[in-house]
């Protein structure tokens, strides 16, 4: 503490001083802000984790807000959703940031995990904050579903439905872990307010509890870059990275312009078109639950549709449900499935670009085939995208290390 | 930009777009309703069609009069007088009239509440819905309709519309096609009075499924205005910032 306090200048109040004293405010504000070093030549795909953050604070004040005229009941539910939307005042626009704000947080969260795969972010010495990363993708999935079935409508009921019914699969435990999920013997009351606990108070527990390890890891290894190179190989006299700048205010201040973007498409969609066309807020759900009558064609949210395709692509509910499982697990195992020598696509051979397009493709087509019944030319197209997208892992180890890749340089590329 | 991530990221959206512009595929051709939301005669006459010819059987449970009557720029004696049929209070919702036990025994199903239904089915389902009832002496309300077949509903608008009967022709495969209609009865309205009448009430029933929607849009100009001149701000600040980066 004494060299710490030695250079911190006379301007410094005697309030911070007595706070440092007690409480590493300064050095923690150092550490994590004024003096934690990322590199300058991050691009634009560099956006999403703070986006992120920004989202996940958009969903829990409105959230906080939603739940104070929200009625977590089978038989009020949804009437509780039209009362904010209509007599609440300024609920609409909480419900539509919300319900926007769900929706957004997958596509950030999906390009800030595509942007890892493009420069190699989840490779050595950053596998941890890769793990920790897909523990918050999962919270997130759990977190979504959860939230679908609150405003309780057709979709959310009979989504809800066919979802917890996998695991109805599992061999001897299956149907009694149903009835466990559910807490009865088919979704009902006890189901959402369940789900409520879960939506507003487990699960949003474990997301800051994750984040704030995701960033300490981060922060421990420090940030990789478009290069793929490591910025602390290169320190000048003064022990900082010869290619890094402070996160304040230099990644700030483009951060904020980054976020005013965000916000400029965001606010779009919440006041132009909140519903997105049937893909943010599905129509069959502003119809409330009925037991008695089944949607023509239940499709969960866009954000599960990928690997709802693969589960309907198995003709076999249990192996069905295991690939569905395998699906969302194996982009946990990239750190060591990966096995170039080199991090980002710029320095990388053909195969890896070819795969990564055709993992890209792939995803994309089986988002779009899950929205579709599973009928007829959906089926096939189902099942061949599929094998493309267990290709893209499981061939890795092979491609990874035959593919060609090139001089990686010692220094990142920038031109100020 | 780097060249690869370019190509990756354009790569990305393009396949977004082309699958979801794919998606809009629907089974039952509809004509489009061309309603206009901030045709406020419009809506006041639906608000009229609305209570004297669907608000018998059927609810808007979540909607309420001096809601209808700020927006649509009714005032409350016009209101009392030529709107709110059963109902005591300006704050009161629109609640069915007929007991849904006996509606339930008459029709086999309760008319459902039509506060969300221009959400739930859209406008132009509701448009051809209402202009495609045809005779059906196999039906018990002698009516089928094109766009929900076997549906309960009698056509309860035949006195402006007249009656039509279907015609039906067979393609190669044994398919049996809906042509078109053909006038039986006439009805108090020509053809183009009725569809204006039922572009009225379709207009209604998008206004009180989303009450909100104008001033959403009014407030959404100028959240985005506001965003313009914050993104011009924070840019200066960024590029004065970032000038001693070399």
């Amino acid at each position: 503490m004494t060299g710490l306090e030695s250079e911190m200048g006379k301007d410094r109040s005697a309030f911070i001083k007595w706070v440092d004293d007690r409480f590493p405010w300064t050095e923690t504000m150092r550490y994590h802000v004024t003096e934690y070093y990322a590199s300058k030549n991050f691009n634009w795909w560099y956006i999403f984790g703070v986006l992120a953050m920004v989202i996940l604070v958009i969903q829990f004040v409105t959230g906080i807000f939603l739940t104070m005229n929200y009625k977590p009941s089978a038989a009020e539910a949804f009437a509780s959703i039209e009362y904010i939307m209509r007599d609440v005042e300024w609920g609409w626009l909480i419900r539509y940031m919300h319900s926007t704000g769900a929706s957004f947080l997958f596509i950030v969260v999906y390009l800030h995990m595509f942007r890892a795969m493009l420069y190699g972010s989840y490779k050595k010495p950053r596998e941890l904050i890769w793990i920790i990363g897909m523990l918050i993708f999962f919270v997130l999935f759990a977190e979504a579903f959860a939230g679908y079935l609150l405003p309780w409508g057709q979709m959310s009921y009979w989504g809800a439905q066919v979802i917890i019914s996998l695991f109805g699969a599992i061999p001897f435990v299956g149907e009694a872990l149903v009835e466990w999920i559910r807490g009865d013997y088919a979704i009902s009351d006890i189901t959402l307010n369940r789900f409520f606990a879960f939506h507003v108070a487990l699960l949003p527990l474990v997301f800051v509890g994750l984040i704030f390890l995701h960033i300490v890891a981060l922060h421990h290894v420090g940030s990789n870059n478009p290069d793929g190179v490591e910025i602390k190989e290169h320190k000048g006299a003064d022990g900082v990275p010869l290619d890094g700048i402070a996160f304040h205010p230099y990644h700030t201040s483009k951060d904020l312009v980054g976020i005013i973007v965000f916000l400029m498409i965001f606010s779009a969609v919440v006041f132009f078109a909140p519903d997105m066309g049937g893909y943010f807020l599905e129509h069959a759900n502003f119809e409330p639950a009925n037991t008695m009558a089944t949607p023509e064609h239940i499709a969960p949210a866009w954000y599960f549709t990928p690997f709802y395709a693969i589960l309907r692509a198995v003709p076999d509910k249990l192996w069905g449900t295991i690939l569905f499982g395998a699906s969302v697990l194996l982009p946990a195992f990239l750190p060591w499935l990966d096995r170039s020598r080199v991090k980002s696509i710029r320095y990388r051979g053909w195969m890896y670009k070819l795969a990564l397009t055709i993992f890209v493709v792939s995803i994309v087509v089986l988002g779009w085939l899950g929205l579709q019944p599973a009928e007829g030319i959906y089926v096939p197209l189902a099942r061949i995208f599929s094998i493309f997208y267990f290709s893209f892992f499981i061939l890795m180890p092979y491609y990874t290390t035959i593919d060609k890749t090139k001089p990686v340089p010692d220094r990142v590329v920038y031109n100020a | 930009m780097h060249k690869t991530t370019s190509i990756g990221s354009a790569l990305f959206f393009a396949v977004f777009l082309v699958t979801s512009g794919l998606n809009a595929a629907t089974e039952i051709e509809l004509q489009p309703a061309n309603n206009d939301p901030d045709d406020i005669q419009s809506l006041q006459r639906g608000a009229r069609n609305f209570m004297n010819y669907c608000s018998g059987c059927h609810s808007a449970k979540y909607v309420r009069f001096n809601t209808i009557g700020r927006d649509l720029e009714i005032s409350e004696k016009q209101m009392i007088e030529n709107l709110m049929f059963n109902a005591d209070k300006t704050f009161d919702t629109i609640q069915v009239t007929m007991p849904v036990e006996d509606s339930a025994r008459w029709f086999g199903t309760s008319p459902p509440d039509l506060s969300l239904i221009a959400r739930s089915r859209g406008v132009d389902y509701i448009y051809n819905f209402l202009k495609d009832f045809y005779l059906d002496p196999g039906s018990p309300t002698g009516v089928d309709n094109r766009v929900l077949a076997g549906t309960s509903m009698p056509h309860i608008l035949w006195e402006l519309q007249g009656y039509q009967n279907a015609i039906f022709s067979v393609d190669e495969d044994g398919v049996q096609h809906l042509d078109r209609f053909e006038a039986v009865t006439a009805g108090t309205m020509s053809s183009d009075q009725y569809d204006g009448f039922v572009r009225d009430t379709v207009n209604f029933l998008a206004y009180i499924s989303e009450p909100i929607r104008s001033t959403r849009r009014a407030l959404g100009v100028k959240v985005l205005m506001f965003l313009v001149f914050f993104l011009v701000l924070a840019t200066m600040l960024k590029k004065q910032i970032w000038k001693d980066v070399t």
